[in-house]
């Protein structure tokens, strides 16, 4: 089972070690993770892919909430949300395919972004299965190189996954 | 008005004066020389110990037998990586420490630089929080949240790694500065719909078990765990951590559960219908085989830590909170009293039948344990190293409060027991206290003779030597064909002549009558004192539940109950 979490940060040194650090001592699986600043700059938002069964994920999400730099956990796979990964791809392209390969991107709604002799660099944006099913149509033209970011997540409407702070030490 | 500008060695200083630290323990070194020259002149006490481990285990000791933070402190480097296991064991039984690391000065970190080691990476999954200090300006902030996150919440040791350069520059120094902690909370109020089916449970339970541990301890819930278990008539079962949570002497304990459980208490949770876990992690010492553990059980479990609920067992009533805040909301929603003689007579029945016995021929660990209990009337702050002596002294040394018995638990450190000893005697100057070793972990640590001489420390170490890592043994004995692979301690040391050459009182005893005289002179001598005793060479620790085993499938003496 795939989950998605949406964790806000504090923009603290260490903060992405801590957290990669806690997926591997405990043994869970990340499949994938993204992470950049918020509309505020000492809070960072990590969207976090993870695999496993229930027990699995109430104990990521419970130890990732136990670490100090994390202000807040939010599982939104439940959640109507717009989910998008940006993948960049080389691909072999000799003269005679290029025209079949366009048809492809045409259609993924995809964009071709680097032309070299006998390779292409095609940028695409969408959810994963989207990202999935145009790496698997190229496959046959033969990739050479695959990136890709992770997915980040929003939730859609109004709603925000908002940056209000139960913590301790708003006195003293 | 202008404040006075302070050096960051002064602002530690003053930080910890601030936090009510009375004693650290430490070794200098070039990346805090600067700290120490100010250390020298400050009202706080330092003990210098001979390995810095020891020196964090001595802060774990002050800290366990204290209810206060321990503090440690070491240079940058090696110093640091020696904290390491101290630093581990702390976080594994939840104790507060603060170590402070010296790092080498700001501009020379990432550069392999001279004694630099990246020691908030190396302790990063062993502590509760770690910080680098990059601005002096942050320099006493951070002290306090440190001191802040290991001593609230489910406490841990916090590192904090100072570079040189800033505990030589200065800056104004205002105490507590204001925390800041938005993703850190540390107080959760018990839900009282939990605890409304909580003691509707209770009451609809016949046969109940208060199962207490380490966070009983930490919440000062002891009384709390009293009243219940008295008012409700609920016997009671401890972790080990949990020993000295419930008066041991009392009608209503049962004893130990798990591994090297009393049989009692390990019938008891195979039969019981509620489980009433208190600040425990059913670790699986306890449970052995999670799927047979309390098959007839429902589980209240009350736990600080949202995480330990259904880590390992499923927990049907989940009450996240203080242990002490949560028994006493139950006890406000529980009728006033309640009788289960059967239940109650039942546990009194195994007890009976099953009591821990051994064979009283020789020279017995057992026996040197009942004795020293004896003649310290049960009153001693008992601190113990790792193997088959940390479980005798389980056994065999009855615990009735909190705090007065140290032993590491969930690391199973060996080279802990005297240099904890160490820092509880510090932290309680006026109890006696013991340190229960074996002669392959107290050459772990052996080296700390040299701080109990040289502090007086009054330490009475009692060596139970079998010329064995006794506790492997005894596994290679019943699980590896008897083959003692690496296990026997030939070479050691004459310990006596050993502690004579740090100038410390000792007494050798190689037969039972002499175990009384020798183990009265090592008490009733001022200061520390060793009493290394020659015991049965292949004794074992009995009952056993061999590992992942069922609870009710104990070894008692060879044979399977
Ligand atoms: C050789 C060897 C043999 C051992 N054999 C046994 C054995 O037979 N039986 C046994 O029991 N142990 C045994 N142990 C120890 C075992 O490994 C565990 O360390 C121990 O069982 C853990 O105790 P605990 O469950 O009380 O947890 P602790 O480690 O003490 O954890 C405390 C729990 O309380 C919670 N807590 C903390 N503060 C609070 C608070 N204020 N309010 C509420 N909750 C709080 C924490 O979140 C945590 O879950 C053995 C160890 C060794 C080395
Ligand atoms: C630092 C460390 N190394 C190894 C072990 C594994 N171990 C557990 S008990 C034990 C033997 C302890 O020997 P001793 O201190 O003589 O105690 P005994 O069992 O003989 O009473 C060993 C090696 C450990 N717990 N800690
Ligand atoms: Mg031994």
């Amino acid at each position: 089972m795939k989950r998605t979490l949406s964790v806000l940060v504090e923009n603290r040194p260490g903060v992405l070690t801590r957290v990669a650090g806690l997926f591997s001592r405990r043994g869970y699986n990340i499949d994938s993770l993204a992470v950049g600043r918020t509309e505020n700059p000492s809070i960072s938002r990590m969207t976090i892919v993870v695999d496993g069964d229930e027990q699995i994920i109430e104990q990521v999400c419970k130890q990732l909430n136990k670490l100090i730099d994390v202000i807040k956990l939010s599982d939104i796979t439940d959640d109507p949300h717009v989910g998008r990964e940006l993948m960049l791809i080389k691909v072999n392209a000799e003269p005679a395919v290029r025209g079949e390969i366009m048809q492809i991107v045409d259609i993924f709604r995809a964009r071709i972004v680097d032309i070299a002799r006998n390779s292409l660099i095609i940028e695409a944006t969408g959810d994963a299965d989207k990202i999935d099913a145009l790496e698997n149509s190229l496959r046959p033209f033969g990739i050479r190189e695959v990136v890709r970011t992770g997915k980040i997540a929003m939730l859609r409407g109004a709603r925000t996954k908002g940056m209000e702070a139960s913590g301790d030490g708003t006195g003293v | 008005m202008e404040t006075k500008k302070l050096t960051g060695s002064e602002i530690i200083i003053k930080a910890l004066q601030a936090e009510g630290v009375d004693t650290v323990f430490g070794i200098p070194g070039g990346a805090v020389l600067p700290l120490y020259h100010e250390l020298a002149v400050a009202s706080i006490r330092h003990i210098l110990t001979r390995h810095e481990q020891a020196a964090a285990h001595a802060a774990e000791g002050y800290a366990r037998a204290s209810g206060k933070p321990g503090v440690c402190i070491a240079t940058s480097g090696p110093g640091a990586t020696n904290l390491v296991t101290g630093i581990a064991n702390a976080y594994m039984d939840s104790i507060p420490i603060i170590a402070i690391t010296g790092q080498v000065g700001l501009a020379m970190i990432g550069r392999d630089s001279f004694q630099e080691a990246d020691i908030t990476g190396i302790t990063m999954p062993v502590t509760k929080a770690n910080y680098l200090v990059k601005s002096i300006r942050d320099l006493a902030a951070t002290i306090h949240e440190a001191f802040y996150v290991a001593t609230t919440g489910r406490p841990g040791p916090v590192l904090i790694d100072i570079p040189k350069d800033i505990t030589t520059q200065r800056a104004a120094f205002h105490y507590p500065p204001r925390l800041r902690l938005p993703g850190y909370r540390s107080r959760v109020e018990p839900h009282a719909l939990q605890v409304a089916q909580a003691a509707a449970a209770i009451q609809a339970a016949e046969k109940p078990l208060l199962f207490i541990g380490g966070g009983v301890i930490t919440s000062g819930a002891h009384e709390e765990v009293r009243q219940l278990a008295e008012e409700q008539d609920i016997p009671v079962i401890m972790s080990m951590m949990g020993k000295g949570a419930f008066p041991e002497t009392h009608p209503l304990f049962a004893g130990m559960v798990g591994m090297h459980g009393t049989a009692a208490a390990n019938y008891a949770v195979c039969e019981t219908d509620l489980i009433i876990g208190v600040g425990v992690r059913f670790d699986d010492r306890v449970t052995g085989k999670i799927e047979a553990f309390a098959p007839r059980a429902k589980i209240i479990h009350i736990d600080i830590d949202a995480a330990e609920i259904g880590k390992v067992v499923p927990a049907h009533i989940p009450i996240v909170a203080d242990a002490r805040q949560a028994l006493q909301a139950l006890l406000a929603r529980l009728p006033e009293k309640r009788e289960r003689p059967a239940w109650r007579q039942r546990i009194r029945r195994w007890q009976e039948e099953h009591p821990l016995r051994y064979d009283e021929c020789g020279l017995k660990p057992q026996y040197v344990i009942e004795e020293l209990y004896r003649l310290t009337r049960g009153r001693a702050i008992i601190s113990t190293d790792v193997g088959q002596h940390q479980m005798w002294a389980v056994q065999y040394y009855p615990v009735d409060r909190p705090r007065a018995f140290l032993s590491s638990c969930g690391l199973g450190t060996m080279g802990f027991g005297v240099p904890a000893a160490m820092g509880a005697a510090v932290a309680r100057p006026d109890e006696t206290v013991v340190a229960i070793t074996g002669d392959g972990s107290f050459q772990m640590n052996i080296q700390e003779l040299a701080t109990l001489s040289h502090y007086r420390i009054p330490v009475k170490i009692i060596l139970l030597n079998n010329g064995y890592l006794g506790m492997v043994r005894q596994w290679q004995e019943f699980f590896f064909d008897r083959r003692y692979a690496y296990s026997e301690l030939a070479g050691n040391p004459d310990f006596v002549k050993v502690a004579e050459a740090y100038r410390l009182p000792a007494r050798l005893v190689a037969a039972r009558e002499e175990v009384v005289p020798a183990l009265q002179e090592a008490l009733e001598t001022d200061g520390p004192f060793l009493v290394d005793i020659l015991i049965d060479r292949e004794e074992n620790v009995f009952p056993m539940v061999p590992p992942g085993g069922t609870l009710n499938k104990m070894v008692t003496g060879g044979r399977q109950e």
